[in-house]
């Protein structure tokens, strides 16, 4: 994969790294803008914001990777994983759980649920082969209306329950739109996660920044490419001036010192995923994700079980949606019952596409980046709306353009492109 | 014996030429309605309901013949088309055009804006061969919310569309303000036993259902069919398929936006802002439900499709409101029969290689 990254880059170099990265290059352009244009934006509101919705979205964004590696594309359908998450949150709010051990239950209960749903995705991508997106975004659309017979009607109706619970519609017959997941103090499961141990915004940099220098140079030291390229240093110099401005700010207790702290243990969880991510390509599994997703026909020939490898991809991303969702929600502290899932797998998928994803190549930076992107995007774009035109709404519904734009831009692209390579490939 | 084969075969082959899906759908229509009887409903106002809901969306989901026919799926850039439609309906009424000629000066207005956008998407879709279905669906997603932006920037005066306050268009705008609500509804109604017959909008539903299987007959028309069901074979003939998707997806645009008119009046609201965004689903899903598949459609399909799928829709609203009264399983339904049969519809794509 990174030799022909490599050998294309060699050939076309300045016009393709244009090509490649131009979804990353308007957002970072597009944020860059807001800044200067808006005032109003305090760093720290800006941090803020950042932080807590980074942490929120990150573990969805990183169930979208396996997929991927295994040819499938970008899963549109984790919407059910969300789904099978809300399920599972919902059974143990109706309960009165609530706490860390609770949190781990959701996690459990959500688990067979979004197995099976995953599964059923799975056969569904097998028979839709090539279409497996359109495919993922109407199932997500079916999946919403079962989903909503079921809390809308089954509850009260078939399924029994206590028609003055304060979950319950006052008639007696399905779930509300909204419901309160009670902090942890009061038994319920609202920061379950976040607040089990917190750490200061800038020690969080610190930290974070150590680590991918030291990651970097690592890997750098293990390989024997001695050819350094300009972004390799690049990543260096920003590791550094992070590790700076994070050591200025503790040493001087500036107004950075401010921002909210950051979530230890989801923080762990999401760096859990990121290893499980790396770590599953090495194992034999992972391999055979690999060669699905490169020819199907060799795989086959190779004595894969393509079938089965597709489903296991799907059955994964989806169950690791759902847990992604209950993090989610245990930070929203609210369920919005029959909106809260609906816009995940959009989301999820244009966060990255900006971080320089495409439907055949996905990784942890990707997702990492993307999501960084995508949210700062998120909260400028009404913050430009009002500075430039004195609307709000307008910067809103920019953003809706923004998201649905940057996935057709970059599908589009991919597609163009692969199209070209196809003719050019014919024409030799 | 083979009496007995003979026969099962026969009603295999009736099976498969109508199609499974729409003979599911008829039965349960059916069946819906003999359930509105036995609840002492109107059945009437039940039908009279159906054929004004068909003669509304007919045209919107008549636009997916020409795309499906050249190959390049079903429009689910629908929207694209729409906007087209609605920007031609609200320039008009600035205009100050009121009653039938409002309506024409819509409808020309929004021929060329059409023509225009389905020019430029029908382009776009031949640089994305073998992804039409999941860019064309983003494509319309994207037009839609770059039109919230116009819609509420566009410095129209008139105060039939302005918010009471601020700048901008109103997210539905009233037509009977224009004298435009059910024009051609009312033209030459009648009542038949009970069940009103909007002649006038079931008239231009047909007409374009005519100009729509002349074209497919035209010899534009079956170059464009061929070129849908065998490209490679096109090619070699001397076939320039690329033009010809164009050109079947400039007729698509230009219908949605023509079906949106038609659908605005007879609703009596023009929906702006995030109003047409999930229309094309609905377009989609009625014309497969008419027996089309995703390379196959035929202008019987639509008009098929379109009663079938609308009237199931208005008749099981008020039967599931009785049965099960407060909730709203109608539009649970909606989504789980339209979208099941969208993604029915995908498992019989062939492509794709494994």
């Amino acid at each position: 994969m990174d030799n022909v990254t490599g050998e294309r880059l060699k050939v076309k170099r300045d016009s393709s790294w244009i090509l490649d990265n131009i979804v990353t290059i308007i957002f970072v352009v597009f944020i860059v803008f807001g800044f200067i244009v808006s005032r109003g934006v305090s760093v720290n509101f800006f941090l803020n914001e950042l932080t807590s919705r980074i942490f929120r979205n990150s573990f969805l964004v990183l169930s979208l990777i396996i997929p991927v590696l295994a040819g499938l594309g970008l899963n549109f359908g984790i919407v059910i994983g969300a789904m099978a998450g809300q399920i599972a949150i919902a059974i143990v709010r109706y309960f009165g759980l609530g706490g860390m051990s609770n949190l781990l239950l959701c996690f459990a209960i959500a688990f067979p649920f979004a197995a099976l749903f995953g599964y059923f995705a799975g056969l569904l991508y097998n028979k839709t082969r090539g279409q497996e997106m359109i495919a993922g975004l109407i199932v997500g659309y079916f999946a919403n209306g079962i989903y909503q017979f079921l809390f809308l009607f089954t509850v009260g109706k078939i399924i029994k329950v206590n028609p003055t619970h304060p979950m319950i519609n006052p008639s007696g017959i399905g779930i509300r739109m909204t419901v309160d997941l009670v902090p942890v103090a009061e038994g319920g499961l609202k920061y379950a996660l976040d607040n089990i141990a917190k750490i200061p915004f800038m020690w969080a940099v610190l930290i974070v920044a150590v680590s991918i220098l030291a990651l970097i140079i690592v890997k750098n030291l293990k390989s024997k490419n001695t050819k350094k390229d300009l972004m390799f240093f690049v990543n260096i110099a920003l590791c550094i001036l992070m590790i700076g401005i994070s050591v200025f700010a503790i040493a001087t207790n500036n107004s950075l010192m401010l921002v909210n702290e950051v979530p230890v243990v989801t923080a762990l969880l999401i760096v859990a995923l990121c290893v499980f991510n790396e770590l599953i390509i090495k194992t034999k599994l992972g391999q055979d994700f690999r060669s699905v997703g490169q020819n199907q026909h060799i795989a086959e020939v190779q004595g894969i079980n393509v079938d089965r490898t597709r489903i296991i991809a799907t059955i994964m991303s989806t169950v690791l949606a759902a847990w992604g969702q209950i993090i989610f929600l245990q930070n929203m502290g609210t369920l919005n019952t029959y909106n809260a899932h609906t816009q995940i797998g959009m989301f999820s998928v244009a966060s990255l596409l900006v971080g320089g994803a495409s439907t055949s190549k996905a990784n942890i930076k990707h997702a990492m980046i993307g999501t960084i992107l995508f949210n700062a995007m998120f909260i400028m774009s009404p913050e430009i709306g009002q500075a430039m035109f004195g609307n709000a709404l307008l910067g809103e519904y920019f953003r809706t353009f923004m998201v649905y734009g940057v996935i057709g831009l970059a599908l589009g692209l991919y597609v163009w492109r692969q199209n070209k390579k196809l003719v050019n490939k014919l024409d030799e | 014996m083979t009496e007995i084969k003979e026969n099962r075969n026969g009603f295999k082959d009736i099976v498969t030429k109508i199609g499974l899906p729409t003979l599911i759908i008829a039965a349960f229509w059916i069946l819906t309605l003999v359930t509105a009887a036995f609840l002492d409903m109107s059945i009437s106002t039940l039908l009279s309901d159906t054929i004004k809901r068909a003669g509304m969306n007919g045209i919107l989901v008549l636009a997916m013949v020409p795309s499906i026919q050249s190959g390049t799926g079903p429009n689910f850039a629908l929207p694209v088309g729409i906007v087209c439609g609605l920007l031609a309906l609200v320039i008009s009424i600035e205009l100050g055009f009121v009653g039938i000629a409002w309506l024409l000066v819509s409808i020309a207005l929004a021929i060329p804006i059409a023509v225009l956008a389905g020019y430029f998407y029908g382009k776009l879709l031949n640089a994305v061969k073998g992804s039409e279905m999941t860019i064309a669906t983003y494509t319309g997603f994207s037009i839609v919310a770059f039109m919230c932006l116009i819609w509420l920037m566009v410095p129209f005066k008139n105060p039939k569309m302005g918010w009471f306050i601020g700048k901008g268009l109103r997210e539905t705008i009233q037509l009977d303000s224009v004298g435009g609500a059910q024009l051609l509804n009312n033209f030459l109604e009648f009542k038949i036993g009970g069940v009103i017959i909007p002649t006038g909008l079931i008239l231009v539903f047909l007409f374009f259902c005519l100009l729509m299987w002349l074209f497919t007959k035209s010899k534009t028309g079956l170059a464009i069919t061929a070129g849908g069901m065998n490209p490679k074979f096109s090619i070699a003939t001397g076939l320039d398929i690329n033009k010809n998707r164009i050109i079947a997806n400039i007729v698509s645009t230009v219908l949605a936006a023509i079906g949106i008119i038609v659908y605005s009046q007879s609703y009596g609201y023009a929906q702006l802002y995030n109003g047409p965004l999930m229309m094309a689903f609905s377009a989609v899903a009625a014309v497969l439900i008419g027996g089309a598949t995703a390379s196959r459609a035929k202008v019987s399909n639509v008009i098929i499709g379109v009663v079938l799928f609308q009237g199931l829709l208005t008749t099981a609203l008020p039967v599931a409101n009785e049965i099960f009264v407060g909730t709203d399983l109608s539009e649970i339904m909606r989504m789980v029969i339209q979208n099941g049969i969208i993604l029915y519809a995908l498992t019989q794509v062939k492509g794709g290689d494994k």
